[in-house]
């Protein structure tokens, strides 16, 4: 159908661009885990497991990785239980206000992430807003410290960021929800909370699934929102990896700690994948 | 043989034989979607066991009135009543209606079976009751084999099955069917609409069913409801709709008909060369003749009342047992004739016809 020409035309840039800034590092990457580096600051280029033992054995990592992760988890539980009311709410009840609410939802990203965690900062601050209202109104006498440089911080401002990663794979599923099914599930006597749970919500699985991903993986891969309001209560994994391939200068570790991530978001990338396909139907 | 016309009219329109109780009473039920009245002034009685069908093109309203009736769309003005109770004041989910959609709407997620056990477990019966009667139903509908598949692993044939007997598994007053028999290829159509037909007689449940095919209208059901542009045109037993139509409207589009327009004087029907006696007053009026009314002449013993043309055959349209011609005759004079035996293109034939089967009907007027 299409010549030899066009084909490479149109394939090679795409292969070219995947091997050289994507491939390539990841090789690199690969190759650093196994290396180590000398006392004098040289990267040795002897084969050994020592990065991945030390991973495990010294607490500091492994710890803040758990920590990372449930961070991630609260992240992607609050992005659902906000995001899935309000795309429910969107696809079936909004009516003709559905467009611009949709655009409601699209607009906040296209504000810069650095800004929305900045303004977090303002509010949250021990002279924030958040603070000084409280104090004005005199629910609180002192500034309250754990809002900001903690771990609740970092939740709050990544699940603001990551909750229209959330709504939008729902929206397209409850979307895709042929309505008679609705209608049939009503005519068979099933109430409006019936057919809620046996109808709407398991045909809507995929689109949970998809948005739990996006909130899951993006939190745990974060690095701004912890730098910025986390503290050092709420450092995260990808805080120790930027400072290891910076200042600390030990970038086989580093690339130890991120292929040991790649391993854990590749899985959860499969297994979603599964999860999605069990329950799209057609 | 005696003429199914000349039997006396016994039923009111609009209403079911006084034999049956009536189930279930649309009155002056009307529709409007912004500006666009779907429906008007429609009412209707459905009786218990009747299999009633709503006939219509696209567009006429009908499956809008099958879901007024449902519960899935609100009426303007005008109420239902199912026996002593209103029923458009209740959801849909407590009206003991259940609907066939057009496109079956199986939940795709459950299978056959948990697609017909879905009424009964919504309802909370027991156990050993819904698997009784969902092998019951799979059984009625020649699907238990199929119990455990997905709706999408099944044919389009299979899934009306599964749900017909997803509707009836919960014995309901009524059963609601909009155009279920659509998507199916001509021959299951015919098969299908045989195994509805004797399903319905054994179940006993009234039957609402829309279509816009006259034919399979005219060889389901009990009664006929013609819907125009949102207005019931005639009600009445399918030989009856048919015999007796009372408007052109309805003469055309069941099945095919001559409709000669004509002018009355002292008893006397004209129309171009054509004249017969008739009851009408004087003034214009509009009459539907039959093609299989209109003969060879002499092709029967001599009848005195009958109306003779001669004409050209003009087009002729072979249907199996009988072929439809169109003959020019005087005066622009076109007549649709069915006959049975063999005529060429551009024969001259003389037809005759009884001035009894040219059945005045009323003119329809424009709407929109």
């Amino acid at each position: 159908m299409f010549s030899r020409a066009y084909k490479t035309v149109v394939t090679v840039p795409p292969l070219v661009w995947v091997t050289a800034f994507l491939l390539a590092p990841y090789a690199l990457m690969f190759c650093y885990s196994f290396w180590s580096v000398s006392p004098e600051q040289n990267i040795v280029h002897s084969w050994n497991l020592a990065n991945y033992q030390e991973l495990f054995q010294k607490a500091v990592y492994w710890q803040t990785l758990l920590r990372s992760m449930w961070i991630a988890v609260r992240v992607m539980l609050f992005s659902l239980l906000l995001g899935y009311p309000l795309a429910y709410f969107l696809s079936f009840y909004a009516g003709k206000r559905k467009d611009l609410l949709y655009q409601m939802v699209i607009i906040p990203l296209w504000v810069s992430y650095l800004v929305r965690a900045y303004a977090w900062k303002t509010i949250l601050g021990s002279d924030g807003v958040l603070n000084t209202l409280l104090q004005y109104v005199h629910a609180t006498r002192h500034p309250l410290d754990f809002l900001l440089y903690s771990p609740f911080a970092v939740v709050l401002t990544l699940t603001h960021i990551y909750t229209p990663f959330t709504i939008l794979p729902i929206y397209a599923a409850l979307e895709h929800i042929p309505r008679n099914l609705v209608e049939a599930s009503h005519d068979l006597g099933a109430t409006p909370a019936q057919t809620f749970w046996k109808v709407i919500f398991p045909l809507s699985i995929p689109g949970v699934v998809a948005g739990a991903t996006f909130a899951f993986v993006l939190s745990l891969g974060d690095f701004l929102a912890p730098l910025l309001l986390g503290g050092p209560s709420g450092i995260m994994i990808s805080n120790i990896v930027v400072s290891l391939f910076g200042a600390a200068y030990n970038w086989p570790l580093g690339a130890a700690i991120s292929l040991g991530m790649l391993v854990i978001v590749v899985s959860l990338l499969f297994l979603s994948e599964r999860l999605e396909k069990k329950w799209t139907f057609s | 043989m005696p003429s199914l016309n000349a039997l006396p009219n016994t039923e009111a329109p609009g209403k079911p034989s006084a034999a049956r109780p009536t189930l279930l009473s649309i009155r002056n039920v009307a529709k409007t979607f912004g500006r666009n009245a779907v429906l008007r002034n429609v009412s209707l009685e459905i009786a218990e066991g009747e299999f009633l069908t709503i006939l219509g093109e696209s567009g006429s309203g009908k499956t809008t009135l099958l879901r007024i009736i449902a519960g899935f769309e609100t009426a303007t003005s005008g109420e239902l009543w199912m026996e002593s109770a209103r029923l458009d004041h209740q959801p849909p989910y407590r009206r003991r209606v259940n609907t066939v959609f057009q496109s079956y709407a199986l939940f795709p997620h459950l299978t056959v079976e948990e697609n017909v056990a879905y009424g009964l477990r919504v309802a909370k019966r027991p156990a050993a009751e819904i698997a009784q009667r969902v092998a019951e139903a799979l059984d009625k509908v020649k699907m238990t084999a199929h119990a455990r598949s997905k709706p999408s692993k099944i044919s389009g044939g299979q899934q009306q099955r599964v749900a017909l007997a997803r509707a009836l598994v919960n014995r309901p007053r009524l059963l609601l069917l909009d155009e279920p028999l659509s998507a199916l290829d001509a021959n299951l159509r015919r098969q299908m609409q045989v195994e509805l037909k004797s399903l319905q007689r054994e179940v006993g449940i009234a039957f609402v069913f829309v279509t816009h095919d006259q034919e399979e209208a005219m060889v389901m059901s009990d009664r006929i409801a013609l819907l125009r542009s949102g207005e019931l045109e005639q009600v009445a037993t399918s030989r009856e709709i048919y015999n007796r139509p009372a408007t052109a409207y309805v003469a055309q589009f069941i099945g095919h008909t001559n409709l000669l327009k004509g002018e009355v004087r002292g008893g006397v029907a004209k129309s171009a060369s054509l004249a017969w006696p008739t009851s009408l007053p004087d003034g214009s009026a509009l009459f539907s003749l039959r093609p299989e009314h209109v003969r060879g002449a002499g092709s029967s013993p001599s009848n005195s009342a009958a109306v003779r043309v001669r004409g050209r055959v003009q087009h002729q349209a072979f249907h199996g047992a009988t072929e439809l011609i169109r003959v020019e005759c005087a005066d622009g004079l076109v007549l649709v004739v069915r006959t049975a035996s063999p005529v060429s293109l551009h024969d001259e034939v003389e037809l005759e016809f009884s001035a009894a089967d040219a059945v005045p009907v009323r003119e329809s007027p424009e709407r929109n």
